[in-house]
């Protein structure tokens, strides 16, 4: 019974638990259903995945309404991993938050602030996993405004520049976004993904589906931040409440890549893209954005705003894949889908550890930390060594399948930038490295042991979540049954031609 | 010995300094136990891998497969002879370095000891999965975390001058590495679908022209480690280190994990005979070559000791690479020989330097007039070691330049005999007017600027350490047998 419901449990238990939640007294109680929430809707994810990791399709009729009238929710490798990835990090972000939010957010909004948390989970999940591009559509809404709200909670005050930043271009891609699917059902009378993917072939050439596509794409291109529609994103994780960073980091910015992932192969198909420009355009794109955005992360000052940079430039690598177009290149959008969520996952938990005890995310004031934090700065490390790509690490094997997704299409240039952009990557997560290993030197160039003395390694609240994180980037650099195996599974689905 | 024993033991040799940097870590607080563990873990490495060697001997080549990554490409380790040859030399030095370095250690009272002991450990256990790698990736993981291991090494110091070091050698190694090697190891799977070290090598008939000579030069620059020129300024940035880091890492595990990579990669990647074939091969001997002669000047000029030591380590593993790349039998067996007879004469100089800091507090060459009195010891070691190096008889070094020699004169490379015999004038003029100082210049009278500094030998380890070291260089000269056996089976192959 509760099996064939499971899609829609996932989607339905955190838009439920959210007014509870809200209703809630300000204590823990609303931490700890939020948080119990997160691992059921994990655990079912993970069945969910087990269920479609045979290259089956899961598909569910919403209120029993046969599709393409009614809502459809359709499962399959691709979407599945997705869940899994938003399910997963809400299920670390959440133990963490308990600590870090009773530091940075006032007490009587901490209700408020769970209620849009599994408002903001609800929403990405429904994008996730809907197959109605109207219905993508209100979760898009749900979980961009519940994400505004939350984004404005941040302690400094430049947290409410930075939301209203997002509200006007998250709002302004949303528009776009309905407006490119308005005009696709003025043409084709279906909302239903699957059932366009039938009838539009017949109407490629038409002026109006160019239209549709365009706007689609230039909406959700602003929803992941592709370079250069990426502006809202650095003021929204650098000021936005840590743990917020870090769920939107990991999951925000993922579940639009899928959304384009899906707009392109499933609902539009790759023939009618690869005759517009839209693959190369995308490809220009992400090399500009790879290498301007990276060497922006070199000299910013402080590390949330360093590593929310590299988040733009790492987007512009999950983009290369689709560019890219083929197998292989899909295959490494959904790999670094998921790795690129578990390194900055951990890497954005580990500088919230250090904001949670110093009370800064500035460089400058982190020096020395190291040997105060050991267990957090070894998190940066590996963390970082995962952004950067070294072998034994998630991020590796992104490297790995894109680099080699551009080698058997002959794109040498795309070669190059890749491994420009490690190269890059190297630099700026040193700089953290650096600052964090070397004790302060004074002007003179002599080290001094200064007040740092008193400072001490973050609470085991906020270790243990980050570390999850850290080893899941070490585990999925060796083992990639799960992220390789199921893109495969993915890809075949997406790229029917290519059985 | 049967197989089963082979692979477990092979995983011993990975693991034994893994876990010894897990023990250092517990025993933190108690500098005798922990000093013990790193010798202990030493020893146990050593009795493994020498009880590896009569299977290598014997011909046979057990294999492991830790895990599969994905279809196709495995972590894997295969024990043949040349990574025998490496892993026996660097586990034959790493008990005698244990023992330098806590003379060493204790004799400078250098701070966070056991984050040292802790990174060497790592670096060890790294330097043997380089040896032992069964595949190209399994030997890029090992290089690059030996990289990562070494740089707390490095940067021991902390201060100014050890965080700038430390972004060189950073920089080069690692960016070398992701730049170059990583996508020659991704064409290579591209082009061949396997990343297997294979006899006669796996892209034989695979690549031709242009695209070899580019994917040879990624290769080539991608091994950072090997210093060839003008990738080789890692090296003497490298010298803020410690002395046992740079005796042990940079003149031995390190470096030769560079040279011995391109060994492996031109040997079993390659092949010899495609690239005989194809002649796009001959643009590295030529900076093989440049690299060997213009390092050798540069040495000539230092004054600190260290930093000429480094600088002749730069020539000298060219040597290794122009071996190879005269492309002869002879001379193969010559670059591995090199990798042996260079590395017990190197850490033989290194030690030696790190003895006369450690007793004098002198760094400079022109510091050193009549100190062979004061330390005897360690200037008979150094000079057994600078013989090595200038490749005269009876050490090690003549050995290796002999094989050179010889591969050279059969392939007839002119340009090679010509290097080798000018760079070994070369070595000779770096390496004699140290040793003319030490024993036959008088030591300078305290005076108002020079104050005299009454100092003997360093401590005890220290002295024993470079003796060991000094009377191997001289042993291998006397019974080469078994490293020459090795070699000769690296090749057994290509008759």
């Amino acid at each position: 019974m509760i099996e064939n419901h499971l899609s829609l449990l996932i989607v339905v238990l955190p838009l439920l638990a959210a007014p509870i939640v809200a209703v809630l007294p300000n204590g823990r109680m609303p931490w700890s259903i939020s948080t119990l929430v997160s691992w059921a809707v994990f655990a079912m994810a993970c069945i969910q995945l087990i269920n479609v990791s045979t290259g089956s399709v899961i598909s569910y009729e919403l209120g029993g309404w046969a599709p393409p009238w009614g809502i459809e929710y359709r499962i399959d490798a691709a979407n599945a991993l997705v869940a899994l990835i938003v399910s997963g990090i809400a299920a670390v972000t959440l133990p963490y938050a308990l600590k870090s939010v009773e530091q940075e957010i006032p007490k009587h909004q901490h209700s408020l602030f769970y209620a849009a948390f599994m408002l903001c989970f609800t929403g990405l999940l429904g994008i996730t996993l809907t197959g109605d591009i109207f219905n993508l559509f209100v979760f898009l809404e749900i979980s961009s405004l519940s994400s505004y709200a939350l984004i404005s909670l941040g302690k400094q005050r430049q947290a409410l520049t930075a939301s209203y930043q997002y509200l006007i271009m998250g709002t302004i891609g949303a528009t776009f976004f309905i407006i490119g699917v308005g005009l696709l059902y003025a043409m084709t009378g279906t909302l239903n993904m699957m059932d366009l993917s039938q009838r539009l072939p017949e109407l490629y050439e038409h002026r109006t589906i160019h239209t549709a596509f365009a706007f689609i794409m230039v909406g959700f291109a602003l929803k992941l931040a592709l370079f250069p529609l990426h502006l809202w994103l650095p003021n929204a994780y650098t000021y936005a409440p840590t743990v917020v960073t870090v769920f939107l980091a990991a999951t925000a910015t993922k579940v639009a890549v899928y959304v384009m992932l899906r707009v392109i192969f499933s609902v539009f198909g790759f023939t009618f893209i690869e005759d517009t420009p839209t693959d190369e355009l995308f490809m220009i794109l992400c090399v500009v954005g790879i290498l301007m955005m990276s060497f922006y992360a070199i000299y910013q000052q402080d590390a949330k705003r360093l590593l929310a940079y590299s988040s733009v430039a790492q987007i512009g690598y999950m983009m290369l894949g689709i560019g890219i177009g083929s197998a292989l290149g899909i295959t490494a959008t959904l790999v670094h889908l998921f790795n690129h969520a578990l390194m900055k996952g951990a890497l954005f938990m580990a500088i919230g550890a250090i904001v949670y005890q110093i009370g800064s995310s500035r460089i400058e004031h982190m020096q020395g930390l190291g040997k105060h934090m050991p267990w957090t700065f070894a998190a940066i490390v590996i963390g970082g060594l995962s952004l950067i790509g070294v072998p034994g690490t998630a991020g590796f094997i992104s490297k790995w399948y894109l680099v080699l997704a551009a080698i058997e299409k002959q794109h040498w240039l795309i070669v190059i930038v890749i491994l420009a952009g490690s190269l890059l990557a190297v630099i700026y997560v040193w700089k953290l490295v650096e600052v964090l290993y070397f004790k302060p030197a004074d002007e003179s160039g002599q080290t001094v042991s200064n007040q740092l003395t008193s400072r001490k390694e973050a609470p085991l609240m906020l270790l243990i979540p980050t570390w999850i994180l850290v080893v899941a980037n070490v585990y999925f650099g060796f083992n990639t049954e799960l992220t390789v195996g199921t893109a495969e599974q993915a890809v075949k689905l997406l790229l029917p031609s290519m059985n | 010995m049967n197989i089963m024993a082979n692979e477990s033991l092979i995983m011993l040799a990975i693991l034994l300094p893994l876990i010894a940097s897990v023990l250092i870590v517990l025993v933190d607080k108690k500098p005798n136990v922990r000093e013990f563990v790193s010798l202990t873990a030493s020893l146990a490495l050593l009795a493994t891998v020498l009880s590896l060697l009569p299977a290598v001997l014997a011909g046979e080549q057990p294999s492991v497969m830790l895990l599969e990554i994905a279809p196709g490409l495995p972590v894997k380790f295969t024990l043949e002879p040349l990574g025998m040859l490496f892993a026996c030399v660097a586990a034959l030095l790493w008990p005698i370095n244990t023992l330098y370095s806590i003379g060493y250690m204790r004799g400078n009272k250098e701070q966070q000891q056991t984050r040292f002991y802790v990174c060497f450990a790592v670096a060890l256990s790294s330097t043997m999965g380089i040896a032992l790698a069964g595949n190209l990736l399994t030997l890029f993981i090992c290089y690059e975390i030996l990289t990562l291991s070494t740089y707390p090494l490095v940067t021991h110091k902390g201060n100014e001058e050890a965080r700038k070091a430390g972004r060189v050698y950073l920089g080069i190694l690692l960016g070398t590495s992701i730049g170059f090697f990583l996508l020659a190891i991704l064409w290579t799977w591209h082009l061949t679908g396997t990343l297997d070290f294979k006899a006669g090598g796996i892209l034989n008939g695979k690549v031709a022209g242009p695209e070899l000579i580019i994917l040879l030069f990624l290769y080539m620059y991608g091994i950072g480690k090997a210093a060839l020129m003008p990738m080789h300024r890692w090296l003497p940035a490298a010298m803020v280190a410690p002395t046992p880091v740079s005796a042990l890492l940079h003149a031995v595990a390190v470096v030769k994990a560079g040279v011995f990579s391109v060994v492996k990669i031109v040997v079993y990647v390659f092949g010899l005979d495609m690239l005989k074939i194809s002649s796009g091969a001959d643009w590295v001997l030529w900076i093989a070559g440049f690299t060997i002669l213009i390092a050798s000047i540069i040495a000539l000029q230092q004054d600190n000791l260290k930093r000429r030591l480094a600088y002749s380590t730069i020539s000298q593993l060219s040597y290794v690479v122009l071996a190879v790349f005269i492309l002869a039998p002879l001379s193969t067996v010559a670059a591995a020989l090199h990798i042996a007879a260079h590395a017990f004469g190197k850490i033989t100089l290194f030690f030696a330097a790190g003895s006369i800091y450690t007793a004098a507090h002198k760094t400079n060459i022109s510091q050193l007039n009549g100190i062979g009195y004061r330390m005897p010891w360690t200037m008979t070691a150094f000079t057994i070691g600078a013989i090595s190096m200038i490749g005269l008889p009876p050490t090690a070094g003549f050995l290796s330049k002999w094989y050179m020699l010889m591969g050279a004169f059969q392939e007839q490379q002119v340009f090679a005999i010509m290097v080798i015999i000018a760079s070994t004038l070369l070595n000779a003029a770096y390496f004699i007017p140290i040793i003319y100082a030490a024993w036959f210049k008088k030591e300078e009278q305290g005076s108002d600027t020079v104050e005299l500094v009454e100092h003997g030998e360093s401590p005890k380890p220290m002295v024993f350490a470079l003796m060991m070291t000094a009377s191997l260089t001289l042993l291998l000269f006397f019974f080469p047998e078994v490293p020459l056996q090795l070699a000769n089976s690296l090749i057994g192959e290509y008759p």
